[in-house]
């Protein structure tokens, strides 16, 4: 199995305050320094809720955003140079908001045309022809090409944003909440033609969402972000039913279900701790059950176990096999 | 464009403008055809004769020159001076301001510090310093005007680039492969440009008087040239005894100036979004009422009694039936659930309830509202306000737009007390302290004076509801109030929505896309579909065992958590528009058991079962669906 995207030691910080001369008041560690592999083939879900880092994440893969240390291997070769164009060719992003990710004075097929002038140099027939076979992938009729954004409803929007990320023809596809604006008929629409796509052209997916349940659907290993760090990565089908790190445990009690009676699952009324003040030691020791003095003072570097199971946690949660 | 004109036409004193100013322009543009005499041809023992003598129908200046003449030749110099200082102030000022607002940053900075020095000079002096450098002459009169108006562009089109370039579209477009010059060209540019049209249809008239001015003090055109400026600067002397040859120059300044800046306002209203999209016009404090026909009775004696609702929007020649035909109840101590996808009219339902859809272009057409015994649609405003709040409150989406940024939650809690409740401001601070414990928010007596930005998400909903619950409220309506939140906060807030119903005995109307939620939170539960209700039942048993195809396909839909990765069961299309729904059953174009029947006639809400309802021919009778 080779390794589609390597991460080593990536992470972002940014200046808050910033001042013409001399530096900034404060720096927001938004992505602290992280090692991820996904291999060729594979569906790497991230899951962790607003501020936990997963957008900056997406951002920096795709070259939007200089990482601060660290690099990106992608399919063997380091890019560690922030430089869309180089970036594109090899792995392209899908946006949350599809009606806002098209150009509104554009229409359709000006969209599409661009990655396949600008990236593969192809001329105006070979154009055409290319935009009619990614069409037909997705499900969109070619009468649509040339209507404005404004006229489509989200998940056809969203088809959109695929087919343009598609005719880049990277290998490797981030997609930072491709449904999360959608109504749930439409989003599974999208997530079925999701998994179609990635076994016609052999892709590689990062799939981004708050939504646990969606990502348990989709994925086959999942990552769960807290405060900008990873503290949980292990397969889909196991690590929500069987959560080591008291996070995990907690996203997946929280997640509504039917038939479950209502208990606040956490009994202070605790959030994510001030990014501008981040606490000593574990960034989730306010709201664990199970802190100790240790977690407090020392932060737990991510270990893997014996069934390949990765969490940062200095007393984790017993497995219940 | 069409569009564009008819908007423009609906403004009459901007088609006055419009017209005037087509008009001049017209006699500028022909002036070289017409059979006028030459405008500096000198005469002077026919000096200062008087309008309408023969041979001069305005009469002559100063040395005997044809005033006619020389008024539509200076016209058009006028004209086109200030329309060529537009012009270059417009490319200049917008490159300028849309380089600083692209980059950022430093650029930026720089660029904007040296456009706020250029600013900071009082413009007509900084246009008599750019002239007595270059010298005078109509070309440097020209470039003062231009270079004076630069930061007024500049500083507009920053604003909007700056918004514009941290949209996602340019982020896609530079993943695409294009360079920042083709981002900034195809993809800023034309974004952009609505907003130089307007800002220079405002200005137009601006530089005009500009050129006039520095024309007037002998710094534009030079004699013999006339243009309306230097017009009224040789006629000054002559200002009393010859008055007309002031007059001429400056009605004619007045008519220019005063035509642009009509059609400008004109444009500016026409080409602005906000104004196309009515976000200007104020809605009416009530929904408009336009019911016809007998007010149905309650069928319950239920505390809250919504029989046959009907809200339409009436947007120009479209009537979108938001909500058609809605039957709902709840009990006291009841929570009910009202589930749908966007555009299936639950928020409408919702917001019927007490006359707060938007009007214009909201409207009721038919239904009632029965509220512990009254009907409220058509009740005067005097009647739902005192309601508002006391009986009914509501919980919406986003605290952050519920919220008054600029007040302390604690001042805007008081208010809502003392609204309903002559309580003093000590008395209603104590009550609104207990309201945020028992809301749980920690340290609620410090937290009172935060305000709303200082709170995260889940706080701010929290005070959302302290303000719903200030007046002990019979009935709480929660639209989608946990749908922005993440899952751990929306957790909580659900346990504190669930104990506070318990305590306080509230019925609770909650409307959500999420089954899980619902499924968790509420007793009944009626299911949404374009506008009307499709299935209504306990919620165990319609979750458990749907009868609607619709209802079942949506439940399929639903990824949930301990499933393993899975292919899901999509409903294949799109709901229908509510302008144009079909005959039949709204479903039925996605439906897989639909058949000729189903598309024949309305169909009836039909009870099928122990508290069901189901608007199907054809229900399901699947078994028990394992949950």
């Amino acid at each position: 199995m080779s390794e589609a995207l390597k991460l080593t030691d990536l992470s972002k910080s940014f200046a808050v305050g910033k001042r013409l001369f001399g530096p900034p008041k404060a720096m927001v560690h938004a992505v602290q320094p992280l090692d991820l592999t996904v291999t060729t083939g594979e569906t790497l879900g991230i899951v962790g809720e607003s501020g936990c880092g997963k957008s900056t994440l997406a951002k920096m893969l795709v070259g939007l955003l200089p990482p601060t240390t660290g690099q990106i291997e992608i399919e063997g070769a380091v890019l560690d140079n922030a430089d869309p164009a180089r970036f594109g060719k090899r792995i392209q992003y899908v946006f949350q908001d599809p009606i806002s990710s098209l150009n509104p004075r554009k229409t359709i097929r000006q969209i599409m045309e661009v990655p396949l002038r600008r990236l593969h140099h192809m001329d105006k027939a070979t154009r055409a022809a290319r935009i009619r076979e990614i069409f037909a992938a997705v499900n969109l009729r070619e009468e649509f090409l040339d209507r404005y954004p404004h006229e489509f409803s989200g998940g056809q929007a969203q088809r959109i944003g695929i087919a343009r990320a598609l005719a880049a023809q990277a290998r490797i596809l981030i997609l930072d909440e491709p449904v999360s604006a959608l109504d749930v008929s439409v989003q599974a629409q999208v997530l079925n033609l999701l998994a179609d796509l990635k076994e016609a052209f052999g892709l590689t997916y990062l799939f981004i969402s708050h939504d646990l349940a969606v990502v348990e659907a989709v994925s086959d290993r999942i990552a769960v972000l807290y405060f900008g760090a990873i503290v949980e990565v292990g397969s889909a089908r196991e690590i929500f039913a069987n959560a080591r790190h008291p996070y995990t445990a907690l996203l997946a009690a929280s997640a509504p279900e039917v038939g479950r009676p209502i208990v606040a699952p956490e009994t202070a009324a605790t959030e994510l701790p001030d990014p501008l003040s981040p606490p000593l030691g574990c960034a989730f020791n306010e709201r664990c059950g199970f802190a100790t003095d240790r977690c407090r003072a020392e932060k737990p570097a991510l270990t893997t176990d014996e069934t390949g199971r990765a969490f940062a946690c200095f007393n984790p949660l017993a497995t219940t096999r | 464009m069409r569009g564009f004109l008819t908007l423009l036409a609906r403004n009459r004193l901007a088609l006055v403008g419009l017209i005037v100013i087509g008009c001049v322009a017209l006699l500028a543009l022909i002036t070289p055809l017409l059979p006028l005499a030459n405008p500096n041809v000198i005469d002077t023992p026919n000096r200062f004769q008087p309008p309408f003598s023969a041979g001069a129908v305005l009469g002559t200046d100063h040395l005997g020159r044809d005033l006619l003449s020389r008024l539509l030749w200076g016209t058009r110099l006028s004209l086109a001076m200030g329309l060529a200082a537009a012009m270059i102030a417009a490319t200049i000022g917008s490159a300028i301001g849309i380089i600083a607002g692209y980059y950022g940053g430093r650029t930026d900075n720089v660029i904007m510090r040296g456009v706020d020095m250029l600013m900071g000079f009082p413009y007509i002096l900084l246009a008599l310093a750019i002239v007595a450098a270059l010298g005078p002459g109509l070309m440097n009169a020209l470039i003062a005007v231009a270079a004076v108006n630069v930061p007024f562009f500049a500083r507009n089109i920053r604003g909007i680039t700056v918004g514009i370039a941290h949209k996602e579209f340019v982020d896609a477009a530079r993943l695409s492969g294009m360079r920042n010059r083709d981002i900034i060209l195809s993809e800023v540019l034309p974004n952009v440009l609505p907003v130089i049209v307007i800002a220079m249809s405002t200005t137009v008239g601006w530089m005009i008087l500009e050129t006039a001015g520095l024309s007037f003090l002998g710094l534009g055109s030079q004699p013999p040239q006339a243009d309306l400026g230097s017009m009224l600067g040789e006629a000054r002397s002559a200002l009393i005894t010859h008055p007309h040859t002031s007059i001429v120059p400056g009605a004619m300044i007045l008519v220019i100036v005063m035509g642009i800046n009509l059609l400008g306002d004109g444009v500016r209203d026409a080409l602005d979004p906000r104004l196309k999209s009515g976000a200007l016009s104020r809605p009416m404090p009530a929904t408009t009422v336009d019911r016809h026909g007998p007010v149905p009775t309650a069928r319950t004696d239920s505390l809250l009694d919504i029989v046959g609702l009907r809200t339409e929007f009436r947007v120009r020649d479209r009537v979108y039936k938001a909500v058609g035909g809605v039957d709902l109840h709840v009990e006291q101590g009841e929570c009910l659930g009202i589930i749908g996808e966007s555009g299936s009219g639950k928020s409408v339902t919702a917001l019927s309830v007490m006359g707060l859809v938007a009007s214009p272009p909201g409207v009721i057409t038919g239904g009632a509202v029965h509220f512990d015994g009254t009907d409220l649609i058509g009740a005067p405003y005097e009647v739902l306000r005192a309601l508002r709040g006391r009986r009914v409150a509501y919980i919406f989406q986003d605290p952050l737009a519920t919220l008054h940024p600029l007040y302390k939650v604690g001042d805007q809690l008081i208010e809502a007390i003392q609204t309903h409740d002559p309580l003093s401001k000590e008395a209603a601070r104590i009550r609104a302290i207990d309201l945020l414990k028992s809301v749980r928010i920690p340290n609620a007596e410090s937290r009172i004076d935060s305000y709303p930005y200082e709170m995260s998400g889940g706080m701010r909903q929290r005070v959302g509801i302290a303000m719903a619950l200030a007046n002990d409220p019979d009935v709480i309506i929660a639209d989608e109030p946990t749908t922005a939140l993440d899952v751990t906060v929306q957790a909580q807030i659900l346990s504190v929505l669930s104990d506070l119903r318990r305590e306080r005995g509230l019925a609770i109307i909650f409307i959500t896309h999420d089954f899980g939620v619902v499924g968790q939170l509420c007793d009944r539960v009626a299911v949404m579909y374009a506008g009307q209700i499709v299935e209504e039942g306990p919620t165990e048993a319609v979750l458990r065992n749907p009868h609607h195809p619709y209802t079942s396909r949506l439940i399929d839909c639903v990824p949930t958590l301990g499933g393993g990765q899975r292919k899901l069961a999509a409903i294949p299309g799109l709901p229908p528009v509510v302008d144009r729904l079909p005959v039949g059953c709204a479903f039925a174009e996605r439906c897989d058991k639909a058949d000729p029947t189903c598309r024949a006639d309305a169909i009836a809400l039909m009870p099928t079962g122990a508290g069901r309802k189901t608007r199907c021919l054809f229900p399901e009778t699947k078994q028990e669906r394992i949950v």
